[in-house]
């Protein structure tokens, strides 16, 4: 668990980063920003950079703030941020329930946001959250910027729309209207662990009404994705136990989950109906 | 959690005519001497120690199951400029393989393991070559370059399996061993009812925080091999490996150093070791090997993995008329240093704490394509206590009775010591010291409120939640002999120093010696320092396992101090003091004349600088307030105990979650009552693991699927419930002058039998639990079968 020799590039500005990345990303090089997934693939030999590109350095990297309706998520944006709301909206309060089953005290006090959504990673909170709100990757390069929007950023197991010069720079998050609620649950073995199945669900509460329902699944397919025939399930009607019970069946008949040695399809398929459900009778505003 | 004294005893009774009788630190749970260095980053375990022009050896180890070595590439690495050097099986052909300790069971050695593999690997894992750098990062470098060419051979992964072939015309069933006593086919023809179990323990084991590592180099002024890194046993296995690499035992010492967790693993005799030492020897410079935790996980000893089939024979009153055992032991892919001792505790052990009038188990113990099995904390016993204690919780439903009442009918009888069963175990007879299992069951049922909880339990479950009890008896053996000895030295600052051949595993060994070593001799337990674990200051030693180093070294602490404390008295009485030695007595640290209270003492270390070499000390005798001491027991002493888990099911899931556990235990004399304690929740926090999350997968190639803590699951201070701990005392040892039993395996011998009892319970399907650990995904299971097979 020694990681092999690799030359270390610290970048002090956003536009040096995308100079070192350009330079070195054909050469095998990565940018690393908490490393918490980076570094153990390279403990383990499961990774061989030969160059990483260090932003921990860039100032404006480490910024989230609102902007024109987003919540704009800047690159090295530590997942600790979110322990405490980020902005005082419905959304600010979701993300800081989310964050608390990202592993563990310590991993979230140097993972990044922004790296999860580069990782992509099946079970990763933040690309359930991402992919379930619609966020919107913003990707600098030394040939410019631009947006990729989360329906066209996951391309399977931890693997996403960005090109290797590519940087994500930033993730802008729609806001959560007024009147909004959502809920997450996840189930894992033990307190902190890669989760087997998660949801996220939220709506838009009408007069007692869900409108603009939005149901996503993470840790069952090779990537988070809103379940479409679930959600129109919820239109126009009450939040009940009976439709949150259709909507969870409408999820688990329309999953395709993965199996590994530990987890079958079937186990998978039956947790991520428990999960939606729970996940809407959790919803707070 | 929450500590309770010993409940039998009041202040200052003892029993056992024991020759000192006050009592201060003794019984006491006075605060631990060994860890300020700890708790301060001044520990010395083997990472943190280097020497100059240290070389760094990595292992290259097989990534086939089985499989004939064609060819070993080491070229590669060898043009590496870092590379000082490479073996393979090739270059250390002279090496035996590594011994196993003396046993009466036939036919293991063929199975024994080379340093480094010659015609076969047999696990995923087994060392192959060896590279040896300056730099541990380049060591790692030129393990990569290592590549092996073999031809892949069919996988055994189960003991259940039909045998195949270990080597040619070598059967990989190694042995099958027997047990009986009684007349076993009577009792299963005379029965009202014969209840079987048929249960499974999955393949788990100890994982200490400090991975294994040792540091090992040639003195060249006294010409001594050095090695360190080595806890356990560092006497016995000092002499295994000097007779492996051809050294004379006195030329070789094994320094122990700080250990971070032993738990019957580490401390092992493993190949890595000796090749660590044959190195040092053969480059004569230092060699610096520190395994990482992926290595760890593949190569330490695993444990556990055993299939019991157990029946037995009832009267009508459900009471035991003979029990007939099968078990089938995954011993992995070869025999390590215990032989064949697992499955013999195993068997030895099943019939517990009952009355078994006729008994016979056979054990087939088979080899596997996995990592060798070993010993792990309580081994054989968590296996077998919860075989037994399935079966009587079976027998329970067999004949309508309560789980409680199934157990009293059967448990033996307090006037019954000592009681003796026909049969050996580790090719000792079994003869349990004392017990009073009705009274520990009385206490600890009243002291935990079984009532109220079974209460508060029905009025959950009326409220919809799945919620259950269940309990797991069991007795431990301890104190395994025959003898030990210790060296107390009292310097001229009045200054203690116990050297122990005992080895400190994180379970507070000095604090332990110091108190009885203190109460012996009459001074202040914090001025008392304790040595251990290293071979050159102790001519013999039997180091830290099976639950003996209390009692075993503790005895031998106690007789040392003792015979130091004697020599000081007659001393002073002849040559310091006008006073017959009955006058006289030692207080805090100072020889004081009893008749006459007040008056000004004459400090331990005067009496130490009076002993100093001088014609009238060696005419009194020798010099120095030094003396040995020695303690031989008359037996192995036998705690027991009694588990009880209060868990929830999530049915949705199949998630379990552990709400309460207690544990009553009989422990005979508790030295240290916080750190008896302390034994028990960190050994409750190892079987939670065994019963609900740890697990060695592998595929069906024999790829080990859990190499990591992301897939080898332990529980952590999130999964781990209150534990509250009765200690009681009400049947010490006879064995022993204080009464003292052992403590290090008390808290997880029955924590798989409670927790699979509580499961039933909380599901309401009686013998449900079968295997664990209990996964969700095998609980959802059981629960999905249940309601389709009642619809």
């Amino acid at each position: 668990m020694k990681a092999g020799s690799f030359e270390w590039h610290p970048a002090r500005s956003a536009d040096e980063a995308v100079a070192l990345l350009a330079e070195y990303a054909p050469q095998d090089g990565r940018v690393i920003a908490g490393g918490q997934s980076l570094v153990p693939s390279m403990a383990l030999r499961l990774a061989f950079p030969a160059h990483l590109i260090d932003i921990n350095g860039v100032e404006e990297f480490s910024r989230v703030r609102v902007e024109a309706g987003e919540l704009v998520v800047g690159a090295c944006v530590r997942h600790a941020a979110f322990h405490q709301p980020v902005e005082p909206g419905p959304l600010g309060r979701l993300l800081s329930r989310v964050v608390h089953d990202i592993a563990h005290w310590p991993i979230r006090q140097r993972g990044t946001f922004c790296g999860s959504l580069a990782n992509a990673d099946p079970a990763s909170e933040w690309c359930l959250v991402a992919a379930t709100l619609g966020a919107r990757m913003v990707a600098r390069s030394v040939r410019g910027t631009r947006v990729i929007e989360a329906a066209d950023w996951f391309h399977g197991i931890m693997t996403t729309a960005l090109a290797d010069d590519e940087l994500l720079a930033e993730v802008r998050i729609p806001l959560l209207p007024t009147g909004s609620r959502a809920g997450f649950y996840e189930f894992s073995r033990r307190a902190g662990d890669y989760a087997l199945a998660m949801a996220l669900v939220a709506w838009r509460d009408d007069g007692g009404r869900m409108r603009e329902g939005r149901i996503g699944t993470g840790s069952i397919e090779v990537q988070p994705r809103r379940i479409a025939t679930a959600e129109a399930l919820l239109d126009g009607r009450p939040a009940s136990a009976e439709a949150f019970a259709e909507a969870a069946a409408a999820v688990s008949a329309a999953v395709d989950p993965l199996e590994d040695f530990h987890t079958s399809a079937g186990y998978r398929r039956d947790l991520i109906g428990t999960a939606v459900r729970r996940a809407f009778e959790q919803a707070g505003d | 959690m929450s500590a309770h004294g010993p409940s039998s005893l009041k202040p200052g009774e003892r029993h056992n005519g024991d020759a000192n009788p006050r009592r201060r630190f003794v019984g006491q749970s006075v605060t631990r001497l060994e860890d300020p260095p700890l708790v301060t980053g001044r520990g010395t375990y083997v990472g943190n120690l280097n020497f100059p022009h240290q070389l760094h050896m990595r292992v290259v180890r097989s990534t086939w199951a089985h499989a004939i070595i064609r060819s070993i590439d080491v070229s590669a690495a060898l043009a590496h400029p870092g590379c000082r050097g490479v073996w393979t099986g090739a270059d250390v052909a002279d090496i035996p393989p590594i011994t196993f300790r003396p046993t009466s069971v036939k036919g293991l050695e063929p199975y024994r393991q080379y340093i480094l593999a010659r015609d076969r690997v047999r696990y995923v894992g087994e060392p192959i070559a060896v590279v040896f750098a300056e730099d541990p990062y380049v060591a790692e470098d030129l393990a990569d370059l290592v590549t092996m060419d073999a031809e892949p051979l069919p996988v055994i992964l189960s003991a259940d399996a039909p045998p195949g072939e270990f080597a040619p015309g070598l059967s990989t069933e190694a042995v099958v061993m027997r047990k009986a006593f009684g007349d076993i086919e009577a009792a299963l023809r005379d029965a009202c009812k014969v209840v079987e179990v048929d249960v499974r323990v999955g393949r788990h084991s100890g994982v200490p925080m400090e991975n294994r590592g040792a540091l090992a180099r040639i003195d060249h002024s006294r010409d001594v091999l050095e090695c360190y890194g080595q806890g356990k046993r560092p006497h016995a296995h000092r002499d295994a490996v000097a007779a492996l690499i051809g050294r004379s035992p006195a030329s070789m010492h094994f320094y122990e150093g700080h250990i971070g967790g032993g738990f019957g693993v580490r401390g092992e005799i493993y190949p890595e070791d000796v090749l660590t030492c044959l190195a040092a020897q053969r480059f004569d410079r230092p060699v610096k090997w520190v395994e990482d935790r992926r290595e760890n996980l593949l190569a330490c000893n695993h444990s556990r993995e055993q299939h019991h089939v157990v029946r037995g024979a009832f009267d009508r009153d459900g009471r035991l008329l003979g029990i007939d055992a099968k078990l089938w032991h995954d011993q992995g892919a070869y025999v390590r240093t215990h032989g064949a001792r697992v499955p013999d505790m195993a068997m030895g052990t099943l019939i517990g704490t009952y009355h078994v009038p006729a008994y016979r188990t056979v054990g087939y113990i088979r080899m596997t394509h996995k990592t060798p099995a070993a010993t792990y904390r309580s081994p054989g016993r968590f296996e077998s206590t919860y075989a037994c204690e399935r079966l009587m919780d079976a027998a329970a439903e067999a004949f309508g009775l309560s789980r409680i009442e199934i157990r009293r009918r059967n448990l033996i009888p307090k006037d019954a010591y000592p009681y003796a069963r026909a049969m050996d175990i580790l090719d000792h007879p079994v003869e349990l010291d004392s017990g009073d299992f009705a009274g520990l069951l009385d206490k600890a049922l009243v002291h935990m409120g079984w009532e109220q909880m079974q209460a508060e339990v029905a009025a959950r479950r009326a409220g919809g939640e799945c919620v259950g009890l269940g309990m797991g008896f069991f007795m431990e053996k301890s104190g395994l002999g025959p003898v030990d000895g210790a060296k107390v030295t009292v310097d001229t600052r009045g200054k203690v120093q116990v050297i122990t051949g005992a080895s400190s595993i994180g379970q507070g060994v000095e604090t332990v010696m110091a108190q009885i070593a203190a109460d012996a001799l009459g001074v202040e337990y914090r001025d008392v320092k304790v040595i251990h674990g290293r071979t050159d200051l102790l001519e013999y030693g039997i180091g830290s396992h099976a639950s003996r180093a209390t009692v075993m070294t503790g005895g031998a602490t106690r007789m040392a101090a003792l015979n130091v404390r004697r020599k000081a008295l007659e001393f002073a009485a002849r040559h310091m003091v006008e006073a017959p030695v009955e006058l006289l007595d030692i207080v805090e640290g100072q020889v004081v004349r009893v008749d006459r209270p007040g008056e000004p003492g004459i400090p331990l270390g005067k009496v130490a600088a009076a002993l100093a070499p001088s014609p009238e000390t060696v005419a009194f005798g020798n010099p120095g307030l030094t003396a040995e001491g020695w303690f031989e027991t008359a037996g192995m002493t036998h705690p027991y105990g009694i588990h009880t888990a209060l868990v929830k099911v999530d049915p949705e899931t199949g998630q379990v979650k552990v709400e309460r556990f207690h544990v009553a235990y009989d422990i005979g004399c508790a030295i240290n009552p916080m750190l008896v304690e302390g034994q028990i929740v960190g050994g409750v926090a190892q079987g939670l693991g065994g019963a609900l999350y740890e697990e060695f997968v592998y595929d069906e190639r024999g790829e080990p699927l859990s190499v990591t803590f992301a897939d080898y699951l332990m529980p952590t201070i999130g999964e781990m419930p209150t534990v509250d701990v009765l200690l009681t005392e009400d049947a010490p040892s006879p064995n022993n002058a204080l009464g003292m039993k052992g403590a290090g395996e008390a808290g997880i011998t029955g924590v798989g039998a409670a927790i699979a009892a509580a499961i039933d319970d909380a599901i309401g399907i009686p013998n449900a639990i079968t295997r664990l650990p209990v996964t969700p995904q095998r609980l959802k299971a059981l629960l999905q079968e249940q309601r389709a097979g009642r619809t």
